[in-house]
Order: structure tokens, then C-alpha cells, then sequence
């Protein structure tokens, strides 16, 4: 019997072979990163001061931190209401509209390390702000712009129209209906999309050395420069003298993100309950 | 004596883009009756259900000539569109309960005219779903999702939710077409209910349901009105072979 479909049996050693492999790779990395790393992790590892002797990862994560926040702060709202007005507003297929959509979509595609030359220069020298938690956040968020209007909008668009008929249909006008049924509807969509930026943000190392610049203490205000996670850690690498911490942050830059992903998670679960 | 007409559609024609949907429309449609719209697939009774409360400004490309009076006053004149919706509420075909609680996919309306009291809004949904027939079913799970409703259910909560702004008219697009038999038997029972209190349009494909439920049909093909006039007459003895042969069944 089982002779006669001779291509569904290979079809599922096809894909009974590509999740063993996937899920061999991700493994092999999260092991190799975790084994090499966690037992370097040790309180000294968090000190308040980074020195040549204790690399302290500590000021690198508030850098994180903050870059982190900055650049949602500047492009999450911006993202969102750009793409409430693709969807919603403009008319559907106009040429601006896609001249916009082409726009976004090659700035998803440019290299970082483009937005990080063109972040130094704009706002580091034009502006004068120089190396600095502005320059890096504000780079940052042209970055994660496009990712953040393109999962809005593909989130916008999913929203049934008749969700849309049903609110018109009751009197009720266009923002209404926009901020009442359709923005929570596309809401976990749009939470994916951010978590996704922020993945990019604390991965990010090329844009961010050019414009928030790499030194090894917490900025102190916005226009002070400092360091990333990622950024500490290619530095760390770089220098070959302690691969220990080196790993260790690369634990910790993993802790993070999974944490803030269960983070992320668990408020799209309570948005949607509520 | 002749009833007073609560629509009067003078000349309407309608266009999406270069297809002429509706061709030179003109009908009075009474107060407090059941108008039926019958005909074959693509022959426009959407598009006219939905020119009468203006949902077709919302399609790219749709133009409309003529004139389409409400109580004598002419909807696409000096006339807030949304205040026209409130006034003339719709039933869709595919049930369209918003992704919320019971209570607030009847609240909704309600809350979009600003009534923002508790106690009148208690008032408005309790009312409302018993209007529609499903206030012993829905009483219990006010606060559940309406998405968890049955089909049938469904269209009457959405029929709930149209009821809710106090419209006089209600359009019905095929409201019973994705339901089962007994569903389908509960709405049409609460329409000829409603009929008192409101003038419902009602669209269907099922020829037994518009002898059943209206007091006026309208027989369309290709965007012309070809036959319009007093259910039991139009079923009885039609006078274009057209209708004829399409509600005998014969039509090809
Ligand atoms: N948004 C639109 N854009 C372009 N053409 C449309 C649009 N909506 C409907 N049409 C066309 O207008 C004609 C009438 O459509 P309509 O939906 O009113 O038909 P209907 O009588 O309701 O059919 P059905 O019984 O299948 O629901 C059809 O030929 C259809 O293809
Ligand atoms: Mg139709």
C-alpha cells in the first residue's frame, strides 16, 4: 500500500529532516553560547563601573535599555499612525500609496551600517550632536520604521472589512471605527511587528558604534555617549582578553531578548483579554 | 389608499468605475412594510440595498446620479451621512459581530451617539436583544465574546446591534442566507415583528421567504427594476415574462 504514494513518503522525510536540522542548528547555538558563557556570569559581571580589568556589562545594558526605549518612543507612534494612514485613510491603490509602500520597503532593505554612516553624519555632525544617546536613537528609529509600518499595515489590512461595514453601518464615523474595532483588532499584529524591532535594535552593533559611539560607562544624559550590549561584546571579541565575559554577555544579550519577548507576549495576551 | 412612502428613488443610476450597476431606478418604498428585492445573482440588489443608506461611498470608484429622498429629504443633500446611518441601519449577509463582549457589540452603537450612562445602556442592550429574539439565550454570557455565538446567533445579535441607535428603517442584505432552517425561521418571525415598529428592505435569494415575509417585492436583472409591486400579485401573476420564468424557477 504505502509503495503506491511513493512521493508523500519523501515528502515527509523532507520535512521531518528540515525541522530536525532547524531545530539542531538553534540548539547548537543557544548550547554553545550558554555553556561557554553562564559560568562566567558573576556579580562583578554587573558593577556599576566598566574597567579594563572587570568588563562589567552593566553600563552596555542601560545603554541597551535606553537606546531600546528611545527609538520605540520616537518610532513606534510615528510607524502606527503612518500606516493607519496607508490603510485607512488614503485612497486604496493610489500612487502615492504605493510610492510610499516602494519607499519603505527599500529602507527595510538598506544595510545598517548605511543608517549608521548617514546617523553620524546627519545628525552627529550636521546637528552637532555628536556621538551620543540621540544621534543613536534617532538612527535607530529610521531603522526599525519600516518594520514597524509594515507589520501595522499587513495587521490593518487583515482586519475584515466587515468589521469595518458593521461600524460605518451603526453612524459611527472613521475614527472612530479606526480606534474602536480596527486598531485592536490588529493589535497583536502590530505588538509582533514591535518585538520584532526591538530584536533588531539589541542585535544591532554597526549603526549603533557610529552614532552612539562605544565607551564603556552609562550615558548620563541625552546627548552623552555610551554603549550597547552587542556593541561591548564586539568589543570584548575584539580585544581577545577577556573571551569569558565575552560570552557571558552574549548569555546575557540572549536573556534579554527572551525575556523581553515572554514580556512582550504576555502584554499582547492582557491587551487582548481587556 | 396609497401608504406613505418612506424612500422614493427618483432616476438612480449607478456606476463602480465604467460598469453601470444600477440603471434608472425609480420606486417608492412604503413605511412600515416588508419591500422584498429579488433576482439572479449580480443584478445589483446590493448595490441599491446599499446605496439607500450610503455604504456605497465607502467603494473606490462608485457614482451615483439621481436622487434617493428619505421622508422627503433628499440623503445625498445637506445631510450628515452618519446621522443617515443611525436613522437607516443594516444587516449584512455574513453575520458581523465585532470581536468583543456580547454586551458591548450592542453598546457599540449606542456609545457612538453618546449615551454614556450605565444604567441606560443596561436599558438599551436588554431591550435591544429581546427586540431580536435572543435575550434568554445571551443573558447569562453578556460578557463572553460574541464571537462564541452560533451563526444563527450571531445574525440576530448583529440584528440587536442595528436596533440599538433606534432606526427607522432596516436593510437586510440575504440576512438568512449562511443559516440553518430554524435560524433562519427565528429571524424571519422577528422581522414580520419588527415590521410595526420599523420598514424593513429585505434582499433574498429564497423566493418561499419573500412570499412568507413582504408585503412588496421588487424584481431586478441586470441593474434594471423590471417588476415591482404587492407580493401576493408579483407571485401570483406576474406581468414580464422575465419574473415569470425566475420565480417559477425556469429562468436560465
Ligand atoms: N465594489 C464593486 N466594484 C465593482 N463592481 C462591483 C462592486 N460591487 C458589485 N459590483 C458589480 O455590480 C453588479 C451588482 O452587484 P451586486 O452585489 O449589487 O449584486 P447582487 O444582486 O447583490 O448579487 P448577489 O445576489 O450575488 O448578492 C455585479 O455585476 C458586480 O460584479
Ligand atoms: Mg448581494
Amino acid at each position: 500500500m504505502k509503495r503506491k504514494k511513493p512521493f508523500d513518503f519523501i515528502f515527509f522525510l523532507l520535512t521531518w529532516l528540515s525541522i530536525g536540522v532547524t531545530v539542531a542548528v538553534f540548539t547548537l547555538v543557544v548550547g554553545y553560547v550558554l555553556i561557554n558563557g553562564v559560568p562566567y556570569i558573576s556579580p562583578s559581571l554587573f558593577a556599576l563601573e566598566s574597567t579594563a580589568l572587570n568588563p562589567s556589562l552593566f553600563p552596555a545594558l542601560m545603554g541597551t535599555l535606553m537606546i531600546v526605549g528611545l527609538s520605540l518612543i520616537l518610532a513606534v507612534p510615528l510607524g502606527i499612525f503612518s500606516a493607519i494612514y496607508l490603510v485607512e485613510y488614503a485612497r486604496r491603490g493610489s500612487r502615492f500609496v504605493k510610492i510610499v509602500r516602494l519607499t519603505t520597503e527599500t529602507l527595510a532593505g538598506i544595510p545598517s551600517i548605511v543608517y549608521g554612516l548617514f546617523g553620524f553624519i546627519f545628525f552627529g555632525v550636521f546637528l552637532g550632536w555628536g556621538l551620543s544617546l540621540m544621534s543613536g536613537a534617532f538612527t535607530v528609529s529610521i531603522m526599525i520604521l519600516p518594520l514597524i509600518m509594515r507589520a501595522t499595515e499587513e495587521s490593518l489590512r487583515a482586519v475584515p472589512d466587515t468589521y469595518r461595514e458593521g461600524s460605518f453601518g451603526l453612524g459611527a464615523g472613521r475614527l472612530r471605527t479606526v480606534v474602536r474595532i480596527v486598531l485592536p483588532a490588529a493589535t497583536p499584529g502590530i505588538l509582533a511587528g514591535i518585538i520584532l524591532a526591538i530584536g533588531r535594535i539589541i542585535g544591532e552593533t554597526a549603526a549603533i558604534i557610529f552614532t552612539l559611539g562605544n565607551v564603556a560607562r552609562m550615558p548620563n544624559n541625552l546627548f552623552d555617549s555610551g554603549r550597547t550590549l552587542s556593541a561591548h561584546m564586539y568589543t570584548l571579541a575584539n580585544e581577545g582578553t577577556h573571551p569569558g565575559e565575552a560570552h557571558a554577555t552574549a548569555a546575557v544579550l540572549l536573556l534579554v531578548v527572551i525575556l523581553i519577548n515572554a514580556l512582550s507576549s504576555w502584554i499582547a495576551r492582557f491587551v487582548k483579554a481587556s | 389608499m396609497e401608504k406613505v412612502s418612506k424612500f422614493s428613488l427618483k432616476d438612480v443610476n449607478l456606476w463602480y468605475s465604467d460598469f453601470q450597476a444600477l440603471k434608472n431606478i425609480n420606486m417608492e418604498i412604503p413605511a412600515n412594510f416588508i419591500t422584498a428585492f429579488i433576482g439572479p445573482s449580480g443584478c445589483g440588489k446590493s448595490t441599491l440595498i446599499k446605496s439607500l443608506n450610503r455604504m456605497n461611498d465607502l467603494i473606490e470608484g462608485c457614482r451615483i446620479t439621481g436622487d434617493i429622498l428619505l421622508d422627503n429629504e433628499s440623503i445625498h443633500g445637506n445631510i450628515d451621512v452618519n446621522m443617515l446611518r443611525k436613522r437607516v441601519g443594516m444587516v449584512f449577509q455574513k453575520p458581523n459581530p465585532f470581536p468583543m463582549s456580547v454586551f458591548d457589540n450592542v453598546a457599540y452603537g449606542p456609545r457612538t451617539h453618546g449615551i454614556k450612562s450605565k444604567f441606560r445602556l443596561n436599558e438599551i442592550v436588554e431591550k435591544s436583544l429581546c427586540d431580536a429574539a435572543i435575550w434568554d439565550e445571551v443573558k447569562d454570557r453578556l460578557k463572553k465574546s460574541a464571537l462564541s455565538l452560533s451563526g444563527g446567533q450571531q445574525q440576530r445579535l448583529c440584528i440587536a446591534r442595528a436596533l440599538s441607535v433606534q432606526p427607522d428603517v432596516l436593510l437586510m442584505d440575504e440576512p438568512t442566507s449562511a443559516l440553518d432552517p430554524i435560524s433562519t425561521a427565528k429571524i424571519e418571525e422577528l422581522v414580520i415583528k419588527l415590521k410595526d415598529s420599523y420598514t424593513i428592505v429585505i434582499v433574498t435569494h429564497n423566493m418561499q421567504q419573500a412570499t412568507r415575509i413582504s408585503d412588496r417585492t421588487g424584481f431586478f436583472l441586470l441593474g434594471e427594476l423590471v417588476e415591482y409591486g404587492k407580493t401576493e400579485r408579483i407571485f401570483s401573476v406576474p406581468k414580464d415574462k422575465r419574473c415569470e420564468d425566475y420565480i417559477t424557477g425556469r429562468f436560465g
